[in-house]
């Protein structure tokens, strides 16, 4: 086991809403290794992009609680002041790919004067040579060509844009970079191209990546971890290759079934119903309406458990620790 | 459901005529420099030629740019045809009247991608569902109304009574996407077109999707052509697979002879490069081909894919368009290496 870079405890973020507060992230807890991916797949609308901005601190102004521990290294950073969070944390240790980002460039700005920026900021002292200089070393890394410093977003593809916003993230040397969704809008070889440039990174240099996806096939590009929200809860996390053999929770095994594969013949199988409101969710297992292995213990809420190989599910069919034979 | 799927096929062949055939099909947007003088031509599409069966599902697959979406307006009328001809049932589309032409596009299903973009938000779904047939002179409306139901049972948005009075807004991308299906399919259509339906979707609603539209083609014995950038759905939604490549169809096969074995390095690249769920993946790096796709307003001499591909021959692939080259019965692949010597 290496060292624990990241761990969350208890995460909560609740959304003011004129219908009721939205637990769009609802005791979310997990731990990192660095140097490790934890991949977070789940559904459109099941909170995987709100984890990513609770982590960040990258709050919207109707946040009615935002509470837990973040600790980056031991230390906690919900101690830490938004001032404070903003100079030492963010884009010094923990940077992020946000979602389409290849439209989330300054259509404005040569592309090494946004790159150069975060540097700049973050270090008063450093010249712009010398920050021009590091973000040439990163062009390198990402595999963009010199001469596209100069030039402006709109004259890259989408594939070179993506490139150069993993270039932003990274030009800082941070300790954790999250990616939202970083290849949904590419084509298929762009995407490749691009994971094969994410592996690189992580194999070369050690960066540790929250990738956050809602496509299980490309997770497992990079992903030494898996976690599986739903509803707003992490309702199972594990390595990627027990997951990919042996899910435990019904709802990552039918998310498993849905997934159509293009080298093995299976039988597809749809997820019949809807994800619960996040506003007014039920109390027990959010997952019990949909699940064909509910049981009366669901109408109560399910807690976290430990299974062997560190798998941890949160199910009620797991709570007396006995293997549970593998079920149709 | 590969088997089954060979069968359909043979079926549909052994009838012979096909629904839709498209004979050296080009299609050029003309570039034009301060409004007046000619630049040159985007070649969309640059010599297609297909033929479609009823009761059948053709897969296009292919990257942004390669002509896809192109293909599926210039089906639909939407675009000028600018060379080559297209035949509805045995009759050539540029003999069309005015009527025909309206006939003709009652006989085929549109399902465009972003469901949210294609639905008008102030019209509700029973406004949304009347307007084609008003359109197409259904007078009655006790019939009218019928239909909506049946088609709207059809594609499962069931209590069709809740359904009638929502606008788009008020439906999850699903329901919305099932909307559009119904749209399409509410006028009796012999053919579907369906431009990436699922791609705005979730993962487990895409499934669900597909399945739906498997099961409405089963039941009215429709033409589709799906057309995909995402080829893990191919294998369990189409008969026959076309890959396209600036602006031509450069393989086409059976389901069953692609999957097995991809003939063109293109295809055989898209196929490396799709991802399935396995953690074996960590491991090993993609092989991906450098480069970009070419530009459709100055393609290359000889095969399009010739700067990317790694068993390029010099002198051939990049003086020489290659030629269809039959491998088998139901594979044909447009590549050098395959020529039969």
């Amino acid at each position: 086991m290496g060292k624990i870079l990241l761990e969350v405890n208890n995460l909560k973020l609740y959304f003011k809403t004129t219908k009721g507060p939205v637990q769009a992230v609802d005791n979310v807890s997990f731990t990192l290794e660095a140097g490790k991916t934890l991949a977070v797949v789940g559904e459109s609308g099941c909170g995987k992009t709100s984890l990513t901005k609770a982590i960040l601190r990258l709050l919207p102004r109707n946040v009615l609680e935002y509470s837990g521990e973040i600790k980056l290294n031991g230390v906690d950073l919900m101690k830490y002041s938004d001032e404070q969070y903003r100079k030492e944390i963010r884009w010094k240790k923990i940077s992020m790919v946000p979602q389409a980002a290849m439209n989330s460039m300054n259509p404005v700005l040569k592309i090494v004067d946004q790159i150069v920026e975060p540097l700049l900021i973050h270090d008063r002292k450093m010249s712009k040579d010398e920050a021009v200089e590091k973000v040439k070393e990163v062009f390198s890394i990402v595999g963009l060509p010199l001469d596209f410093l100069q030039r402006y977003p709109f004259e890259l593809s989408g594939g070179m844009r993506q490139r150069a916003t993993i270039a932003m993230a990274l030009v800082t040397n941070p300790e954790l970079v999250v990616l939202d969704e970083p290849s949904s809008a590419l084509d298929l070889l762009t995407q490749a191209n691009l994971m094969n440039v994410l592996k690189r990174i992580k194999n070369e240099f050690g960066t540790t990546f929250i990738l956050i996806t809602h496509d299980i096939g490309t997770a497992s590009e990079l992903a030494d971890e898996i976690a599986v929200m739903y509803a707003g809860e992490m309702v199972e996390k594990c390595h990627a290759e027990y997951f990919y053999n042996n899910a435990r929770h019904p709802y990552s095994r039918k998310l498993m079934n849905s997934v159509p594969t293009l080298r093995e013949d299976k039988e597809l199988v749809f997820i019949p119903g809807h994800p619960p409101s996040l506003i007014n969710p039920p109390k027990g297992c959010r997952f019990a309406d949909r699940c064909d292995q509910c049981f009366a213990k669901c109408s109560e809420h399910p807690n976290v458990i430990t299974l062997e190989h560190d798998q941890k599910v949160q199910c009620w069919l797991y709570a007396d620790k006995m293997e549970v034979k593998q079920r149709a | 459901m590969p088997d089954v799927a060979l069968n359909l096929t043979k079926q549909a062949a052994e009838q012979n005529v096909p629904i839709l055939k498209a004979e050296n099909l080009h299609t050029w947007f003309e570039i034009r420099k301060m409004g007046f003088f000619k630049a040159g031509d985007v070649r969309s599409l640059d010599g297609v030629s297909f033929e479609l069966y009823q009761g059948e599902t053709v897969s296009i697959v292919g990257e942004s740019g390669c002509g896809k979406s192109t293909l599926a307006k210039t089906i639909l009328g939407l675009n000028h045809i600018t060379k080559g001809k297209l035949y509805f049932e045995g009759k050539d589309m540029s003999q069309f009247t005015k009527e025909d032409l309206k006939k003709y596009r009652a006989n085929v299903g549109y399902i465009q991608q972003d469901p949210y973009g294609a639905l008008p938000p102030f019209m509700t779904v029973k406004k949304i569902l009347d307007e084609p047939m008003l359109i197409n002179g259904i007078k009655d409306k006790e019939e009218r109304n019928k239909r909506i139901r049946e088609v709207l049972e059809e594609v499962k948005l069931s209590p069709v009574e809740d359904f009638l009075p929502k606008f788009p807004h008020m439906l999850s991308g699903g329901q919305q996407q099932r909307l559009v299906i119904a749209r399409a399919m509410i006028l009796k259509p012999k053919m579907l077109i369906a431009d990436e339906p699922v791609s705005m979707l979730d993962a487990s609603v895409r499934v669900e999707i597909l399945q739906l539209l498997r099961g409405l083609q089963k039941k009215h014995n429709l033409a589709i052509i799906y057309i995909t950038h995402d080829l893990s759905t191919v294998r369990y939604f189409s008969e026959r697979i076309f890959t396209m490549y600036g602006a031509k169809i450069i393989e086409k096969s059976s389901t069953v002879s692609l999957l097995e074995k991809p003939l063109h390095p293109y295809t055989d690249a898209l196929f490396k490069a799709t991802s399935d769920p396995d953690a074996e993946n960590l491991k090993k790096y993609k092989e991906v081909p450098t480069g970009e796709p070419p530009s459709l307003m100055n393609p290359p001499k000889g095969c399009r894919f010739h700067p990317r591909c790694a068993k390029m021959i010099v002198g051939k692939c990049d003086q020489v368009e290659p030629p269809e080259f039959a491998v088998s019965d139901d594979h044909c692949v447009a590549c050098w290496l395959y020529e039969k010597k």
